[in-house]
């Protein structure tokens, strides 16, 4: 009954979806009150609906209702509650209702907290909103309905692919979805945008928290599907440019240049066709992860079933959405009103910069992505394109992206100096050199390249603090008054400081996995001792253990360091009789200048155990740094000023003018 | 405005130079950095040159698998027609087993023995990587369609 009344649910959502997409947008055309106000109801209505509906999945994966070809089919009765609840994103179907219902969910907040934008551009973009909700809801009625009865139910399910048995896995893609649909919200307002023919400083505040808190979300889901694969796949590594992770990674980047470019448009009213352009792109690139994810093109973990319809109704809406969304921009774009002219060398060019160099880069992701998949629909033969392609083609272009952060982030409003701007980064670029030396001259694999990566690395992070620095005039002014200048300071200045920093950390974590990793491969015996890197490693013992829904070999390595126990580490091959399927579990310990990843492989016919052991330095400052960028996100998300419905100017919250403002004079001639 | 123009110019140049140096990136790389995938019975024929990257699938050879003691493993990869001898120091995926699809990824040494650097395994026993199963049906011997969604074979 509650999974029929799941279904009813959905249709009535579709309904709904049909309405909010077509009178609000009538309208908005009309200047009509009534119908702009439907859009706030039906999406709220909506978003009850399809909540109803995931909530109807929900109950039948935790009752175990193998009535329910979905949940016969993904989910059985001995698997943790837990997993039984992300089992219901685990699949095709349920991960479809998870993405509708977050749509439904940006619709709805949109309804809720959008009390600040005017009503015609509110109803447009709902309206837009309602389009997309109507084009995913006939999609899971039609080709996915999760809510398929069985007759007779069988009694027990076929479970869960074990390697989703994960909390990492568990929470990757709500998180994710969060990311790709958040950019929804993005890209119906620049539809209402284009359909009103005006884009403003205000539009660029509007468009801000959203794609903030859709490109927090994307790194966050981003991080946990790799940290995922670093500690569960063992292979030692966190980032093998599969398709389906360059599917995520794509709108992450042009989430990215979206997030530079609407600071442009906010504080100098210019790159607005540009800036809506990448929203388009933003969620084009989301729906083209979903379809290369969800239609099977791409043979990957991630595609769970596959189907040739869902493959073509998926690439019609992709076909329509953005054709629709590019003619629209070709006719309306035209409409804009150039802003303010700056020169080359200022902040807008520096984060033009930035923008040309992200979307070149997500270009060459794209095309190692697509390229394999043309070359075969050709009949060119099949080829893979692997991360040495992107070490060839991404690397070299984000190098130039990330020399050039501190400074752009120094240079001023409309005009400004590279020499100055590296001037005020004395301090910076010092740091950064020593860092070079220290790094050239003690690290036992030195090479230019690790010594370079560092640097750069250190260039970020110390960069980022001297922005900081500078902004509050600390050194230079007396102490009290640059505490005051630090009071005074916005969240978004505290943000840009942040998120760059964790940028430079996240980096220091990727050349270190990547350059200083030590890695053995050997056959042991119980009892028989190793050495890897400084640490010795002695495989104690090798058992049986059993678990809720798997039994396990477990291997415990007593690792020591110069004759001190450093820590007991225990890897497992994992079984699971429901599935007939195994996992590895990694062995990690994890400390602040390493991890220990010791990888339990098949046993040798005299007895010995195959073992993989890594010594990964830093590697927990990848994930530190992703933690510290997403945080300086959410710091500039409660920015007091974007939740300020009027734009005001960039000079009103600056504290004195002892030193030349970075952004002073060319934001007072915005105001 | 001469500014305006200028400002274009320098953003248009910039881009352009941009474009160009991605594009010269990216050729380059195709050149030198793809991986053909092909079946054992082109290894067989010799079309290929040792040292290349390449990858190639097909059904691990029933009882060929060899574990050596110092944890490197040996096995026979084949589309049916021919074998491929493979050898390969790390650790097996999960699913790695006597007749299961799997791609292999690596070079060709002189002995004519392919030097794995990965092997990839599906993650569902069911289900035979795509382009095992395209290999399999040019040997004349896969019947079925290699997509196969697992809950439906039962």
């Amino acid at each position: 009954m509650i999974v029929e009344l799941g279904h009813f649910a959905l249709v009535v959502a579709l309904g709904l979806a049909i309405v909010q997409s077509t009178l609000p947008m009538l309208g908005a055309q009309r200047h009509d009150l009534t119908l702009m106000r439907l859009a706030n109801t039906t999406a709220l209505a909506q978003f009850g609906c399809v909540t109803i509906a995931f909530a109807a999945l929900t109950w039948a994966y935790v009752s175990s209702d193998f009535s329910v070809v979905n949940v016969y089919q993904n989910s059985h009765d001995a698997k943790p509650l837990i997993y039984k609840i992300s089992g219901v994103w685990g699949n095709h179907e349920g991960s479809l209702v998870l993405w509708v219902w977050i749509l439904a969910l940006c619709g709805a907040a949109v309804a809720w907290w959008g009390r600040n934008l005017p009503l015609p551009f509110k109803a447009r973009s709902l309206a837009v909103q309602g389009l997309i909700g109507v084009a995913f809801l006939l999609f899971l009625l039609l080709t996915s309905n999760p809510f398929e009865r069985l007759d007779p139910a069988p009694l027990e399910g076929q479970g869960l692919n074990p390697i989703l048995q994960d909390p990492g896995l568990a929470f990757h893609p709500p998180m994710l979805y969060l990311g790709y649909v958040g950019l929804s919200v993005t890209f119906a307002f620049a539809m209402a945008a284009l359909i009103e023919g005006r884009v403003d400083a205000s539009w660029a505040r509007w468009v801000r928290p959203w794609t903030l808190a859709a490109w927090v979300a994307l790194t966050a889901g981003i991080a946990l599907g790799s940290w995922w694969a670093y500690y569960t796949l063992g292979w030692g590594g966190w980032w093998f440019w599969d398709p389906v992770e360059n599917a995520s990674f794509m709108p992450w980047l042009a989430a990215t240049a979206l997030l530079h470019s609407a600071i442009v448009v906010e504080k100098r009213d210019t790159l607005k066709a540009w800036t809506i352009l990448l929203a388009i792109v933003a969620f084009s690139l989301s729906l083209l992860g979903t379809f290369l994810v969800r239609s099977g093109v791409l043979t990957s973990v991630h595609a769970f079933a596959v189907d040739p319809d869902r493959g073509s109704f998926i690439l019609y809406m992709l076909i329509l959405a953005i054709g629709g969304a590019l003619a629209l921009f070709a006719w309306r774009a035209p409409l804009m009103q150039p802003g303010g002219a700056f020169a080359p060398v200022s902040r807008e060019g520096g984060l033009l910069l930035n923008n040309l160099l992200l979307a070149t880069a997500t270009a060459t992701v794209l095309l190692g992505t697509l390229y394999p998949l043309a070359l075969e629909v050709v009949g060119g033969g099949k080829i893979s394109v692997g991360p040495p392609f992107y070490n060839a083609t991404f690397v070299p272009l984000m190098l130039p992206l990330l020399i050039a952060v501190p400074i752009g982030a120094m240079l001023a409003w409309k005009r400004g100096s590279v020499v100055a701007a590296l001037g005020r980064l004395k301090v910076a670029m010092a740091a950064t050199l020593i860092t070079a030396i220290l790094t050239f001259t003690l690290l036992d694999a030195a090479s230019l390249g690790a010594a370079f990566g560092f640097a750069l690395a250190a260039w970020l992070v110390f960069g980022a603090l001297d922005d900081l620095r500078a902004k509050i005039g600390l050194f230079q002014l007396p102490l009290p008054r640059a505490w005051q200048r630090l009071k005074g300071l916005p969240a978004s200045a505290f943000a840009v400081s942040i998120a760059h920093a964790g940028l430079g950390v996240m980096i220091t974590g990727m050349i270190a996995t990547s350059v200083l990793q030590s890695e053995r491969i050997l056959a042991m015996q119980p009892g028989d001792t190793t050495t890897i890197g400084s640490y010795d490693v002695r495989l104690a013992s090798v058992g049986e253990v059993e678990g809720p829904n798997w039994i396990a070999v477990r291997a415990v390595f007593e690792t020591t360091r110069n004759g001190s126990p450093v820590a007991d580490i225990v890897s497992e091959k994992r079984f699971y009789p429901v599935e007939g399927q195994s996992t590895t579990q990694v062995g990690l310990d994890t400390s602040f200048w390493r991890d220990l990843y010791f990888v339990l492989g098949d046993q040798t016919p005299e007895g010995a155990w195959a073992v993989r052991l890594y010594v990964n330095p830093l590697a927990a400052w990848l994930w530190w740094g992703v933690g510290i960028m997403s945080f300086g996100g959410l710091v500039s998300l409660f920015d007091r000023r974007l939740r300020v419905g009027a734009p005001t100017t960039a000079t009103a919250h600056r504290g004195g003018s002892a030193e030349p403002e970075p952004d002073g004079p060319g934001a007072r001639a915005s105001a | 405005m001469r500014f305006r123009k200028r400002q274009r110019l320098v953003v248009i140049g910039l881009a352009t130079l941009l474009l160009g140096g991605a594009a010269a990136l990216i050729l380059t790389a195709l050149e030198d950095t793809i991986a053909f995938f092909i079946s054992p019975t082109e290894v067989a024929a010799g079309e290929l040159q040792p040292g290349r990257n390449f990858r190639v699938g097909g059904l691990v050879v029933d009882g060929s698998i060899e574990r050596l003691s110092d944890g490197t493993v040996r096995f026979a990869l084949t589309d049916t027609a021919h074998e491929v001898p493979v050898v390969y120091a790390g650790i097996l995926p999960d699913l790695f087993r006597e007749g299961q699809g799997i791609v292999a990824q690596g070079t060709l040494d002189d002995g004519m023995v392919f030097r794995a650097s990965e092997i990839l395994a599906k993650h569902d026993e069911n289900y035979m990587p795509k382009e095992v199963a395209d290999a399999l049906k040019q040997a004349g011997y896969w019947q079925h369609d290699g997509e196969e969604p697992a809950g439906e074979t039962q």
